[in-house]
């Protein structure tokens, strides 16, 4: 008896079986991607967040004069000798007035009420006080940074049990935070300093932010932009319209393959015994980080740009040539405008590679401590070379850290650097879609 | 004397040549233009660079020169006169020059070819850097510090008071074996990922997966190692290692491996979906015909055709997983041993380039040295590793085209 067609025999249930686990395994690839990225951006966020938001403390303090400017001529060289060290006990003072004024009962010390205030905000109002004397002998009204652990506790970072065991605070204290936040003294407010002010240190993590990271990177891109770009183009424009196809061209193509695969590291290497030890240019500088990372994107732009290049037409340049234009301005007045936009594609996406490029960056000294902002051009060192850090190797430095606030800071500045690669991948992608032509 | 004052001279040199060769060449064609060979503009531009260019190749020049001899404090007085003086030089001959049948648009574009071909040649010159930079310092190192005991020790202890064990085995050890657990999370995803997406996908689900592991492939090495220090880590330690009883490192070769793994699915699949998409429709065409299924032709006709293009995609990814530096600093720990078990903290040949290149470093003592030697070993494996799989994804694509 034969079987019908419409019956699978169990050889077919087999196959098909073996398609559908096929199939399987394809979407089971794909899940893992997409879950592993999904894990990524939430881990990131979830703990970087918290960093955009910091606990201030509103208070009044009070400027006696008999502390500040012992002279009562208002003589700057007497008035800057008395150090943050001096300024602390006034805040303290201040913020023990504010407790008095809003009713909060308490039994800490004084001593203890002045740990709820951020050991760099004496800087804050020294600062304030240098630049403006005329405060010395009145109160005024300060918005000062509240210490780590209080910020922590209010992110959900610090909790009663484990200030329980931290000899930098106690439960009492954040049980007076709770207050002072009920009183309005202490608030939660965007963390603007974050992207503006430069790192702090090791006991400071309230005081962390991104200025000079973002500046330092800043330059560097520019660096890299003036350096990259042209020396890309150029060289594309050679390769792929002038260059005879020699053993000579094939040396540089199988090089340029070659170095957009050379791992990252070894850049530094290179910037570490050329740039800096060979030609004596500064460390740290967004100088030196510029032209490694140059050279890092250089196979990058030149890539795309070959292949921009590629796509304009034959008939173009037959046109150009035909009514008279040379070889060489066939390419410039025709060729490269009309590979232009894929040329900014590509050297958009290798700047945002560059962007978050670290490890050579480390060996080029930019990991160092740095809080002076630095200058676009200073007579000392020149141009783009004054120390500075960059975001990647901030990110990195912060995770070297003793403090768990640091991470919170480190995933931050993450979620900084990635809103920036996005924004410059988005550029990239509208351009793409704008201006591409097929032809 | 600095060179900033030669510079400006280029400059404001460069920017008179133009004026003066345009206006000779004016009067030269008696105001006709049509008596000249080449545009005045031309002959502006030839002026341009004939002035500035040699001026600013022998600045280069001297740059490089003064390190070499290494000449300290500013330039002596005759190197700017010298420049000065060529700057303008080339702007007199090339004034001279014009003329009505002088081809100022062939000069000029010599010129231009020149540059040309000098910026191509820096990707020559960057990897000739690399060798030379690693070169010089490795053979500092060597003749401080046996080869032998470089290559085949398997003790890693510098002190930076002397005397240190500096055997490359535990690093390339712990480099291998997070590679190795890095490739076998990625290969087979990224593999299957870019089947599924190049053969099964529907458009909808293609539109969605495809940017989300492009995505993954653009994110920072740094946010990896910090994903795999304070999230990746402490899972794995409370999850698998305590309770298995593997030990209680947060960092250790499966931390490093599996956070690179997921960097490099995209890398895979981004390499296989091309290669894939290579293999000639045809053949997938053929194989259906004969009444395969789908799941039967992939294996037995695409994958097979596209094999030699698959290894070279793993080569490629190897070399980077070698290569890899912010995610083993941050995920794998510094502690060089060889052993077996993937929840120990190993270290790897990036790590240790890394420590020992940062902080306080003697250029003349071997715990510095050895960094160049270890980079120099890193991009000998690394090169050819690449050029392999350059080599067999080019004889790969040629075999279709």
């Amino acid at each position: 008896m034969t079987k019908s067609l419409y019956t699978e025999d169990a050889r077919t249930k087999r196959r098909n079986a073996a398609e559908r686990r096929f199939k399987a395994y394809g979407a089971i690839a794909i899940g893992i991607a997409m879950v592993a990225l999904v894990i990524l951006l939430t881990s990131v966020v979830s703990q970087g967040i918290g960093a955009f938001r910091q606990t201030y403390i509103t208070i009044d303090v009070p400027l006696p004069e008999a502390k500040l400017d012992k002279s009562g001529t208002r003589d700057m060289a007497v008035m800057s000798k008395v150090t943050t060290i001096g300024y602390a006990p006034l805040l303290r003072d201040g913020l023990v007035n504010a407790i008095a004024e809003a009713g909060i009962q308490t039994d800490l010390s004084d001593k203890e009420i002045g740990d709820l205030i951020s050991k760099e905000a004496p800087a804050t109002v020294r600062d304030r006080v240098l630049a403006n004397p005329d405060l010395i002998g009145g109160t005024d009204r300060f918005t000062l940074l509240a210490d780590g652990r209080i910020d922590g506790y209010f992110k959900g970072r610090v909790t009663m049990a484990s200030a329980a065991l931290d000899k930098n605070t106690s439960p009492g204290k954040l049980e007076l935070a709770d207050k002072l936040r009920d009183a309005g003294i202490m608030n939660v407010k965007f963390n603007w300093a974050f992207l503006t002010a430069p790192d702090a240190s090791d006991q400071r993590p309230e005081a962390a932010g991104l200025g000079v990271a973002i500046l330092g990177s800043l330059y560097m891109m520019i660096v890299v932009l003036v350096l990259a770009l042209p020396i890309g183009v150029a060289a594309s424009i050679y390769l792929e319209e002038f260059a005879p196809k020699n053993r000579w061209t094939d040396v540089i193509e199988v090089n340029i393959a070659n170095l957009a695969a050379v791992p990252s590291i070894v850049y530094g290497i290179l910037g570490l015994a050329i740039f800096i030890n060979f030609m004596q240019f500064n460390q740290s500088s967004p100088l030196v980080g510029g032209m490694v990372l140059a050279l890092m994107t250089l196979p990058t732009i030149i890539i795309s740009t070959r292949a921009a290049l590629k796509a304009v037409p034959p008939s173009i340049r037959d046109a150009a040539l035909g009514v008279g234009a040379s070889k060489m301005q066939s390419v410039f007045h025709h060729v490269l405008p009309l590979a232009a936009p894929g040329i900014l594609t590509g050297t958009i996406i290798g700047l945002a590679q560059a962007l978050g490029e670290t490890a050579p960056l480390l060996l080029i000294g930019m990991v160092a401590f740095v809080r002076d902002y630095p200058e676009a051009y200073s007579s000392a060192t020149g141009l783009f070379g004054d120390p500075s850090t960059a975001l990647p190797v901030q990110i990195y430095n912060w995770t070297q850290r003793a403090d768990p606030a640091f991470v919170e800071r480190a995933q931050g500045a993450i979620i900084t650097l990635l809103v920036f690669l996005l924004v410059m991948n988005t550029v990239a992608i509208i351009l793409r879609r704008r201006f591409e032509r097929r032809w | 004397m600095s060179l900033t004052l030669p510079l400006l001279v280029i400059i404001v040199l460069s920017i008179i040549g133009s004026y003066l060769a345009r206006r000779r060449a004016l009067s030269v064609s008696g105001g006709d233009i049509r008596h000249l060979a080449s545009l005045p503009k031309q002959h502006g531009l030839n002026a341009i660079l004939s002035t500035a260019v040699p001026a600013m190749l022998a600045i280069i020049v001297w740059l490089f020169a003064a390190r070499i001899m290494e000449y300290r404090g500013a330039a002596p007085i005759w190197v700017p006169l010298g420049i000065m003086a060529l700057a303008l030089l080339g702007l007199v001959l090339s004034v001279m020059k014009v003329s009505n049948t002088f081809r100022a648009r062939t000069a000029s574009e010599t010129w231009i070819k020149g540059l040309l071909i000098g910026a191509s040649t820096i990707a020559i010159m960057t990897t000739v850097g690399i060798v030379f930079s690693m070169l010089f310092e490795s053979i500092n190192f060597f003749r401080q510090y046996s080869w032998t005991s470089f290559f085949f020790s398997t003790d890693w202890s510098p002190n930076f008071r002397g005397n240190s064990d500096l055997g490359i085995l535990p690093l390339l050890w712990g480099t291998l074996y997070i590679s190795f657990i890095a490739l076998a999370f990625a290969v087979p995803t990224g593999l299957f990922a870019a089947i599924y997406l190049s053969e099964y996908a529907t458009p909808r689900i293609r539109s969605i997966a495809k940017p989300a592991i492009e995505i993954l492939a653009g994110i920072p090495t740094i946010v990896y190692g910090l994903f795999a220090l304070v999230t990746v880590g402490p899972f794995l330690r409370d999850y698998f290692a305590q309770p298995l009883g593997f030990g209680d490192s947060a960092s250790s070769v499966m931390t490093a491996g599996l956070v690179m793994g997921i960097m490099l699915i995209p890398f895979v699949s981004s390499l296989s979906d091309d290669i894939i998409n290579a293999v000639p429709q045809s053949m997938r065409d053929g194989s259906l015909g004969l009444g395969a299924t789908k799941s039967e032709t992939i294996r037995q006709v695409v994958v097979p055709a596209a094999l030699p293009g698959i290894v070279g995609a793993i080569l490629l990814a190897a070399s980077r997983a070698i290569g890899e530096t912010m995610i083993v600093v941050l995920g794998a720990g510094a502690a060089a041993r060889i052993s077996l078990n993937p929840f120990e903290a190993m270290t790897t040949v990036t790590v240790k380039i890394v420590s020992q290149l940062t902080g306080d470093t003697d250029f003349a003592s071997p715990e510095t040295l050895v960094a160049f030697a270890l980079g120099l070993t890193l991009f000998v494996i690394t090169l050819a590793l690449n050029v392999l799989a350059l080599y067999i994804v080019r004889r790969y694509r040629e075999q279709y085209e």
